[in-house]
């Protein structure tokens, strides 16, 4: 819940209201993912994730 | 008032901590854990920095990390978006990384926290800094300067990757950014992939290559990959790179301007690699001068401080020098991502708390040497090393030095391990491996047989402040070796006729100057300066070295072999002795031989560490 609200914050102070939508829809990405519990394996250039 | 700064996740991660406002500790994660470039989070090394500083866990007042996850993601998300549908496969790789931990940070680092010590005030307590305020923050508080221009330059932060500030007193005033994914850092880095070298390890690598070719594609890249304006801000032609949508730095447009595919690792190098690196260097340069002398311009300030992975860019950072745009120039010696965790609790103390910042002299920084790692006491050596079966004398100050200058001069390798350990990635004569610069076969010696590295890559010289000025055009301080300045006339050799045909790696073992170990082809040298105030006993070392032969420069390496972490501890130093063929030793006050130990202690070390 603390983390829905700062990623709300967070979103509202750099008027970002756009990403919204797709914040919805990562959620139910994570879903699926927790659901079939895939391993998550830095890419290769690390700097940029 | 006591803060810790923590940089991890990425690469390099560090605790630094600082009391007051003043630098107490501050340590490589991979130094205590022995892989290189540790990115886990660094429990060893803010263990050290709470040691050192006598306190405990819940005597920190705040806990800062180096950069904030939540305006990464939000990057990460537009670049995708910006470039949809291309990058899909990319795109949920990251997601993958993002959704099951990236993205619960914070979360993840009070967990981590938690470990040292129970505190119900943590969430409240823990901060987060971005990236080039944190940058920005090592390169101008610790610096000696009451106000200058800040430059701060890398791949990327979470949206920028160039940064220009102005610092006054506490305060740092953000001027301009330029934002991802237009990245000089990273166009440098995609030179590094093509020429067949690690990303964010092997740029080192390829300056050290630089200078064995001619700049013959500084045009195409021009022409090409990037458009720069007067003052310096440019824009990267996005259509020759894969990274903001792939798993490579650079495309198939990319190999059809140069002419050919990305070099593998194991690959030679060839004259094409070499003309390669000359000119993304040359290109590099020019951007970079073009950028400073836009800031003298538009700042009026005398002073510049840098900071970024880009400012350990030497050669650049010599220029930056001559150019004369800035009277003087400061550059943090941790610059890289692990420097973060020191800005980012400076940046707290000074900017989230408002504490005044101590007036400078404008000669002397608060860095104390770089030397902020752990030291160990001569019973705590004598013990740690008689348990690893070593062989050794205790001996006297006075002997210690003449023992090692009189290997060295002998042609030697010698370990050289004194004092606090280096913070960054250079070793300034705490954890070092020391040789005679007279020696023409030096380079090969210590390249080959001791670091286990490529061949042409070049040795710093450590130098005597006070005599700087007579082997080296250099008339500044350089106690971080993050100064490139050419040996002087009148030490050089001059070349034949037939040498000067010579091209490449031919050039390599030609005699270019009476110190021919740390004279680069072009007769360039990256040099440190030795300072009495803050490393006496290699200072000393040196001094008596000028004494017997003349000379008052000695090689200086770093204490590892490649893809090890520069050693941290006494058994460390003796496992790298035994594994190399380091002569002689010395730890604190004991001399090691490598002839009076028993063979069956020696070591396997070649294989040891994953290549860099």
């Amino acid at each position: 819940m603390e983390f829905i609200k700062e990623f709300i914050s967070f979103l509202k102070q750099r008027k970002k209201y756009w990403l919204f939508p797709i914040i919805f829809i990562m959620v139910l990405f994570a879903i699926m993912l927790i659901a079939t519990q895939n391993s998550a394996v830095a890419p290769f250039i690390y700097t940029l994730f | 008032m006591n803060i810790l700064g923590v940089s991890a996740y990425y690469h390099d991660s560090a605790c630094a901590l600082i009391r007051d406002g003043n630098i107490i500790a501050a340590a490589h994660e991979e130094r205590f854990t022995r892989k290189k470039h540790d990115p886990r989070f660094p429990h060893h090394a803010l263990e050290y920095c709470l040691g050192e500083a006598g306190i405990s866990f819940c005597d920190l007042d705040h806990i800062v990390f180096y950069d904030k996850p939540f305006l990464k993601f939000e990057r990460l998300l537009e670049t995708y978006i910006a470039f949809a549908p291309r990058g899909f496969r990319s795109f949920s790789t990251s997601m993958l990384l993002w959704l099951k931990e990236k993205l619960f940070l914070k979360k993840t680092l009070l967990s981590e926290l938690s470990l040292h010590g129970k505190r119900e005030d943590l969430p409240n307590v823990l901060l987060f800094s971005e990236h080039h305020v944190s940058h920005a923050a090592s390169a101008y508080y610790p610096s000696p300067f009451n106000d200058a221009a800040i430059l701060t330059m890398d791949g990327v932060g979470e949206w920028a990757t160039t940064t220009v500030a102005v610092g006054k007193g506490k305060n740092i005033d953000i001027l301009q950014e330029i934002h991802f994914p237009h990245s000089l850092g990273l166009l440098y880095s995609a030179f590094t992939y093509y020429t067949g070298f690690k990303v964010n390890s092997g740029e080192y690598k390829l300056m050290g290559l630089a200078p064995y070719g001619t700049p013959r594609y500084a045009g195409v890249i021009r022409d090409n990959l990037i458009d720069v304006k007067n003052d310096g801000s440019f824009r990267l032609n996005m259509d020759y790179f894969d990274y903001c949508t792939g798993f490579t730095m650079t495309n198939n447009k990319f190999d059809v301007l140069f002419g050919g595919s990305a070099r593998l690792s194991e690959e030679p190098l060839t004259a094409r690699h070499m003309d390669l690196a000359a000119s993304i260097q040359t290109v590099t340069e020019e951007i970079i001068l073009s950028m400073t002398g836009s800031i003298a311009r538009d700042t009026g300030q005398k002073h510049l401080c840098l900071a970024g992975g880009v400012a350990l860019n030497c050669v650049a950072n010599g220029r930056i020098l001559r150019d004369g745009a800035f009277e003087k120039l400061w550059i943090q010696p941790a610059s890289g991502d692990a420097g973060g965790a020191l800005g980012a609790a400076l940046a707290v103390y000074h900017i989230h708390c408002g504490a005044e910042r101590k007036m400078a002299d404008g000669v002397t920084d608060s860095m104390m040497g770089a030397y902020l790692g752990p030291a160990f006491h001569q019973s705590e050596i004598e013990s740690k090393i008689r348990s690893m079966g070593a062989v050794f004398k205790v001996v006297t100050d006075e002997e210690l030095l003449n023992r090692c200058v009189d290997d060295l001069i002998a042609g030697k390798a010698v370990g050289w391990f004194q004092g606090r350990m280096e913070f960054g990635p250079r070793a300034l004569g705490a954890r070092s491996i020391l040789g005679d610069p007279r020696s023409a076969a030096m380079q090969t010696q210590l390249n080959l047989k001791v670091k286990f590295r490529e061949s042409f890559r070049p040795f710093a010289p450590a130098v005597l402040r006070e005599d700087l000025s007579q082997w080296f055009e250099l008339a500044v301080d350089s106690p971080y070796m993050l100064l490139v300045a050419d040996v002087v006339e009148e030490k050089r050799h001059p070349m034949s006729e037939e040498e000067q045909m010579l091209f490449g790696i031919d050039k390599l073992n030609l005699v270019r100057s009476e110190i021919p170990a740390v004279t680069h082809v072009d007769y360039s040298a990256r040099v440190q300066t030795v300072h009495k105030e803050t490393n006496p006993l290699y200072h000393a070392l040196i001094t008596l070295f000028k004494e017997k032969t003349g000379c008052p420069v000695v090689v200086n390496t770093s204490f590892n072999v490649r893809g090890e972490p520069i050693v941290c501890s006494p058994e460390d130093a003796f496992r790298c002795f035994m594994g190399t063929d380091i002569e002689s030793l010395v730890i604190g006050n004991c001399y090691l031989e490598k002839s009076a130990q028993d063979n069956k202690l020696l070591l396997d070390y070649k294989n040891s560490f994953e290549l860099d």
